[in-house]
């Protein structure tokens, strides 16, 4: 049976804490809005975006302890990584979360986000840890909507 | 259609029997992630007595049928199983008459009926229909989309930090142009309980029709409508130990014999002709289509099960409980009870300290513990305290102190989590 400590790791934890890339961006190109209207998640991304790279990227926001680590950690993962690469990370973190339960989660290729595989085992909170990706989804199209997971 | 009689099933005998009480529900023996179930989301629905269940399997196992239209001995008895529901929710309610009582899917549909007859024939530009900062969605968006139909203003009376609804701000709202006012009778965020025969009075006093949100009163407290004296008062069935899918309105015949049909059908007919068509009498005028006969059944028993407990044996209960659970929960580090009204239903809404509600419910998910976490449908009460959400422990009358130290222990766990 799955542990509460697969789900709160330490590292989750610590970035729920003191998130990294948690301020305003007052130069930034790209700005998106993402809500959880059902847990209260709510998030605002910025990204400046410089060529095909992801030159910085920030956000602020109220949530709970998966969706703020999600985007602390997002946040490291993405920077200076160009707009595909960006996009590849979104389909490997997606697929880690949402994969079969009997298939192992596979980390290969994400480094310190593999840190969520737990969440799979608490499904309703996907939706939590998805939020900052999908926001940031939403920033680099440049939709202008804001991203939800409902 | 006869008078309700007064009498009511018998209340048990005291003390409380909690056990014997948790014994009839049979969810309640069962685990979760290991633990034994604690549930606390009693605002959220309800779990259901044997005698519901067995009612509802009986009539489908014996009685089903599709009522007032067969000429056949299956058709007389679920008609008469569905009909001797409705009696039982009328009486439960202190209503004069069965025929006042309109099943609907639940409580936001029984608004929405009225609000929709309002906004057809009652409603105009500039007129005002006042509702409080109490406010659950189902008791603020029907009259949204009723102004907005119709041109007429939504009035909000304020709330005070304590979560209530001060007598004088209400009356300060009620206008020459005030049409309605709509109010909760419990709160289902904060628990506080309104003092809505106050309401009810002023209302009158100035000729304005009060409708009153009782889903979560009516597990909680006894309801006389009469002695309310209330234009309408809507409930739910699944929030009174009772089934989903059904919920009632009960109208004064005066306003349900003004209000125009809600949904056009079946059953809700007297006779139909391409060129004209009439309607049925009360109560069925306001019931289209094949009813939620099995729910209505189980509504009916629901409510006479609670009777047989006894409302004030259920309230003095959860009385003790809600005061137990605040002292535990007041001396936690970092906890902040949110609604502190004079009067409350065992309802406990509260935040800690850099734990945001939502992993406190999956923290105490771990433990057994049902709560909700989020904005309980109640945003504009999460805007006022400017919270995203909260967590809320909500009691019912098979809960016990034992149950209230688990919660307790658990959102000390939460606070060995998180630091």
């Amino acid at each position: 049976m799955t542990d509460l400590r697969d789900l709160y790791q330490e590292v989750i934890l610590d970035h729920n804490k003191s998130p990294h890339n948690y301020r305003e961006m007052p130069d930034a190109t790209r700005l998106a809005l993402g809500n959880n209207p059902l847990c209260g998640d709510k998030l605002k991304l910025y990204v400046r975006v410089e060529g095909d790279r992801i030159a910085d990227v920030a956000f602020q926001g109220s949530g709970c302890a998966i969706s703020k680590a999600s985007a602390s950690l997002m946040t490291d993962a993405v920077k200076g990584k160009s707009l595909a690469e960006a996009e590849e990370l979104y389909g490997k973190f997606h697929d880690l979360l949402t994969g079969p339960p009997d298939v192992k989660a596979d980390g290969a290729g994400l480094g310190k986000l593999a840190v969520f595989s737990g969440v799979r085992e608490f499904p309703v909170r996907v939706k939590c840890a998805t939020l900052a990706w999908h926001t940031l989804e939403s920033a680099l199209k440049n939709s202008h909507e804001v991203a939800k997971t409902e | 259609m006869s008078a309700v009689t007064k009498t009511t099933p018998e209340a048990r005998v005291h003390p409380y029997d909690v056990e014997g009480i948790r014994a009839e529900f049979p969810i309640l023996s069962r685990s979760v992630h290991g633990k034994p179930l604690v549930y606390l989301d009693n605002a959220n629905t309800t779990q259901k007595p044997r005698a519901v269940i067995d009612a509802i399997r009986r009539y489908y196992e014996e009685e089903n049928a599709n009522i007032h239209r067969g000429t056949h001995w299956l058709s007389e008895k679920a008609t008469e199983a569905y009909e001797g529901g409705r009696a039982k929710v009328a009486r439960f309610l202190g209503a004069a008459s069965p025929k006042e009582i309109i099943f609907t899917r639940g409580t936001t549909e029984a608004i929405n009926l009225v609000a929709s007859g309002f906004a057809r024939d009652f409603l105009k530009a500039g007129d005002e229909v006042l509702i409080t900062g109490l406010e659950h969605h189902s008791n603020i968006v029907p009259w949204q989309l009723a102004c907005e139909r119709t041109g007429a203003k939504l009035v909000v009376v304020p709330i005070t930090d304590e979560g209530e609804v001060p007598i004088d701000e209400f009356e300060r709202r009620l206008t020459a142009r005030t049409k309605l006012a709509a109010v909760s009778h419990v709160s289902n965020a904060l628990g506080t309980v309104n003092p809505v025969k106050a309401f009810v009075a002023l209302a009158h006093a100035r000729g304005v029709p009060i409708l009153v949100d009782g889903a979560q009163a009516a597990p909680h407290l006894p309801i006389d409508v009469v002695d309310l004296d209330c234009d309408f008062y809507a409930i739910s069935g699944h929030k009174m130990y009772g089934p989903t899918g059904i919920g009632a309105l009960y109208g004064t015949e005066e306003w349900l014999e003004k209000l125009p049909p809600y949904q056009g059908g079946g059953d809700m007919i007297s006779s139909v002709t391409f060129e004209k068509t009439t309607y049925n009498v009360l109560p069925w005028k306001f019931e289209a289509g094949t009813a939620n006969i099995a729910g209505g059944i189980g509504f009916g028993v629901a409510a006479d099960w609670l009777s047989g407990v006894g409302l004030p044996a259920v309230a003095a209960h959860e009385h003790d409980l809600l005061v137990h659970a605040t002292r535990q929960l007041s001396a936690i580090r970092g906890l902040t009870i949110v609604g502190r009204a004079k009067e409350k239903a065992a309802v406990i809404s509260f935040v800690l300290d850099n734990v945001h509600p939502h992993d406190i419910g999956t923290i105490l998910d771990r433990e057994g513990i049902a709560i909700r976490t989020g904005h309980h449908c109640a945003q504009p009460v999460m805007d006022r305290f400017g919270l995203p959400a909260t967590a809320r422990a909500s009691f019912g009358l098979y809960n016990t102190r034992a149950e209230v130290d688990a919660l307790a222990a658990a959102i000390e766990k939460v606070r060995e989590v998180f630091g």
